[in-house]
């Protein structure tokens, strides 16, 4: 192949308690497109924002042609001709066409004032480099998904970018607008532009790659010819890898069925008649664990919320406990019903970061540590205590702020704080993300353990190994429908991964 | 309790702050520390420390409420019409008096249901507290013009006449009305369920939510209960004055959140206590009075505390960032 345009050289990027990049190449050639596939936390993102200028250290070399480059701020990447078009489109809704395009960078006239009928004019003419016309006046929140689209790749080419960055582009385009925007690479390629192009959609690399690179773990795996390769191989090799320091699940007897869904939907709150989650069967045993698998966007926390009641009017279909039907409008009532939520996110849904360890721990069963109606401080105390050396959470006191603990300590606490409620069903959502070996595999046992108890665990991860040890039966999530079920002894990465990508 | 988390707890900031001020005080003017004046200061305080308990719930929350002065002009307008003249109902040709106790209770009433009317905005319809809250300080605003036609009710009989100027074992009575609904509100804050949901969902709403609690019913609570001690604070205006001025109250909503942000409380919620904003309020308090005995103009007065309010908050953001 001849010289790259944009290379990346042996980069490694750590974050506290993660090295998420390790020593990982990526080369982008001027009229080709480079396919930069893995799964869910393998480091694509990363990779990309360290390319664009969002994250300015990071060991290893940038170079653009040809010349090592180091970019502070995505300003600096821009200079040097690289644009990114994130997955979720920054555009601002009440402006526009060519004042999104030009934000931040109107042309101005002698008075220095905005000079509208020449930026409006550019920004006719790069539409109509996208074979795109519409009025430059019209204001963005009046655009499709797919027409905003293609007024950043505008934007993106106002800046003379010569790499383009596209993180799943398609995923909230229709059918229709996904073939103009292929259109759109085919011509940009033709006028030289080097495109990396992210997706999990298969059947897209295969159409447009001329190159493919897997990263794998935070690490570069290979890079290959599409002509030289198949899509099975290309799974393959974004999955396999050696099961080491994984912890061993332990076997249970399963009990009665205690959690069950029938028919459960979800509607788009703004679009009535689109549904984010459809039909959705759920059966789970006492002593079980369920895990789901889908991609980011395939509907993982809309169920788990849906579930526990935060969208009661968009919501239609049965939940059954333990034998009885379950009224959910509220979390309150399927706290009632013997349910807990291990939310995705420890900051923002998980715990309150301003309040201190004790009050955290009690939040969710304050009612049990009442006497005469009044809140008893020493039982709460000793409640709180109690898990705290059972869970092993390392703080130094009961008063200190959930905030300044490790991810793994506050995932420990959100846990202490839904058995205390003593659940019978309890759903996990990304249950490790973000926190390290030590404490995921703390975690695991602690699950393993609740399940030995009889209770029944429903866990989420896109962390395919994870979900593997973990789970006694897997069904796969795509697109807010269930795709297939695996039981333990059918599990093989390749099936399961294929069974949670979107279909063409 | 050792000295170093003594001095982490935010309510000792200001209250060194206040210590401070007394002390400077006392040096610089020989009318301030004389028990006169200490009642004084302590009764014309009393009114912000109702407004300001139900402020520091709404803040704590991460709401706010505009409303409380207008809601204090309002309630103490109907608590004296009504005590003193009743209702009229000449299409079915009825007079409904009230004696001085159901004048009050319908002037906590009507707090209670503007209060609410907040809370239903900001709970039911997801209205920003701020454009809520301003909504009904607008509204109550001109019910209190259309009740009184404009005018003062005066002349309003015994019961305010006690309410206002009364003493009771050597304290005066607002005072003691003002030490009560503190002592009870501190006590609820730290003892109840209701307290501690209080603080939770102003420091995260959702993961409150997800913990089975019923966020909005505690948010309508509160604003209610905002409303309800604004109307205390409206009697107790009334009783003071022995009469209700239809623009009182004006500007009482900026005193009491300025009581609230001095006494450490985060205006986005879940940061500040009952206590830091009593001290908040006493600060406002001895300002004010100290600016009058120094003889400082009133226009000057309103600079200075405006200054303060700055520089209380920009104190504590800078010890939060470190």
């Amino acid at each position: 192949m001849s010289q790259p345009f944009l290379e990346a050289r042996n980069i490694t990027k750590r974050f506290p308690g993660v090295l998420a990049l390790d020593h990982v190449n990526l080369r982008v050639m001027a009229g080709k497109v480079c396919a930069l596939v893995g799964e869910n936390g393998a480091g694509k993102s990363t990779l990309m924002n360290i390319l664009a200028g969002v994250y300015p250290d990071y060991e290893g070399e940038v170079l653009v042609d040809g010349v090592v480059q180091h970019f502070q701020s995505v300003t600096d990447a821009q200079q040097q001709g690289i644009a990114i078009i994130h997955q979720e489109l920054n555009v601002i809704p009440y402006l526009n066409i060519a004042e999104n395009i030009f934000l931040g960078r109107e042309p101005l006239n002698a008075f220095h004032l905005i000079d509208k009928r020449r930026m409006h004019r550019e920004a006719k003419q790069l539409l109509q480099r996208l074979h795109c016309d519409i009025d430059t006046h019209t204001l963005m929140i009046d655009l499709r998904v797919g027409q905003q689209q293609i007024v950043e790749i505008a934007k993106a080419l106002s800046l003379q970018a010569k790499v383009l960055i596209m993180d799943e582009p398609t995923s909230s385009l229709s059918e229709g607008e996904t073939i103009l925007l292929f259109d759109l690479i085919r011509e940009l390629k033709k006028q030289g532009v080097g495109i990396i192009y992210i997706s999990h959609k298969m059947d897209e690399v295969k159409q447009l790659a001329d190159y493919v690179t897997v990263m794998r773990d935070g690490k570069f795996i290979e890079e290959v010819p599409m002509a030289e390769t198949t899509i099975d191989d290309i799974v393959s090799k974004m999955v396999g890898r050696d099961k080491k320091d994984f912890f061993i699940k332990q076997q249970h007897e399963h009990g009665d069925i205690v959690f069950e869904t029938r028919g459960l939907c979800l509607k788009d709150a703004i679009h009535p008649d689109k549904y984010i989650l459809s039909n959705i069967n759920l059966q789970v045993r006492a002593g079980e664990v369920l895990g789901i698998y889908g991609l980011m966007g395939a509907g993982r926390t809309e169920l788990f919320e849906t579930i526990f009641g935060l969208y009661p009017k968009e919501t239609s279909g049965d939940i059954w406990v333990s034998g009885k039907k379950a009224e959910i409008s509220h979390p309150e009532d399927a706290v009632k019903c013997g349910m807990a939520l291990i939310p995705e996110d420890r900051k923002t849904a998980g715990l309150v970061l301003d309040m201190n360890v004790c009050h955290n721990t009690t939040l969710a069963s304050l009612s049990d540590c009442l006497k005469m109606g009044l809140l008893d401080q020493g039982k709460e105390e000793k409640t709180a205590e109690d898990y705290r050396q059972r869970l092993d959470i390392k703080s130094y006191s009961l008063e200190q702020l959930a905030g300044q603990l490790s991810g793994g300590n506050q995932q420990k606490i959100v846990l202490a704080k839904w058995l205390l409620t003593n659940p019978k069903v309890i759903f996990l959502d990304e249950p490790t993300r973000g926190i390290d070996i030590l404490a995921k595999n703390e975690i695991y046992k602690h699950m393993d353990e609740l399940a030995a108890q009889g209770m029944a665990l429903i866990v989420v991860s896109s962390e395919l190994p994870e979900i593997m040890a973990v789970s006694d039966r897997i069904i796969t999530l795509r697109e807010g429908e269930i795709g297939a079920e695996f039981l333990r002894e059918q599990f093989t990465e390749a099936a399961i991964l294929k069974a949670a990508l979107p279909r063409e | 309790m050792n000295i170093q988390t003594l001095l982490k707890k935010p309510v000792v900031k200001p209250l060194i702050a206040l210590l401070l001020m007394c002390i400077i005080m006392t040096f610089l003017s020989e009318n301030f520390a004389t028990s006169d004046n200490m009642f004084n200061v302590l009764r014309q305080t009393s009114v912000n420390l109702c407004i300001s308990v139900g402020m520091t719930l709404v803040i704590l929350t991460g709401g706010i409420d505009l409303s409380v002065g207008s809601v204090l002009a309002l309630t103490g307008a109907v608590a004296a019409g009504l005590t003193r003249d009743g209702i009229e109902l000449t299409s079915i040709d009825t007079f409904v008096g009230f004696t001085f106790w159901g004048g009050c209770f319908a002037a906590l009433l009507l707090g209670g249901l503007l209060g609410g009317f907040n809370g239903f905005l900001v709970t039911h319809f997801r209205v920003p507290a701020f454009v809520a809250t301003l909504g009904t300080m607008t509204i109550a605003r001109g019910l209190t013009m259309l009740y009184t036609g404009g005018f003062p009710i005066t002349k309003l009989g015994h019961g305010f006449e006690v309410m206002g100027t009364g003493w009771f074992l050597g304290v005066p009575m607002p005072v003691w009305i003002a030490l009560v609904i503190i002592l009870f509100f501190a006590f609820y804050m730290s003892k109840t369920r209701t307290g501690r949901y209080i603080y939770a969902i102003g420091g995260n709403e959702k993961a409150s939510l997800l913990s089975g609690i019923r966020t909005g019913k505690v948010i309508f609570l509160v604003y209610t209960i905002a409303g309800v001690l604004s109307a205390v604070a409206g009697l107790l205006v009334t009783a003071r004055l022995d009469s209700a001025q239809p623009n009182a109250g004006t500007g009482y909503e900026l005193d009491a959140i300025a009581a609230v942000v001095i006494g450490g409380a985060s205006l986005s919620g879940g940061k500040g206590s009952i206590w830091g904003t009593v001290v908040g309020a006493l600060i406002i308090g001895v300002l004010n009075n100290s600016l009058v005995l120094l003889n400082v103009s009133p226009f000057w007065q309103q600079v200075i505390k405006g200054l303060v309010i700055l520089l209380a908050v920009i104190m504590d953001r800078y010890s939060n960032r470190k």
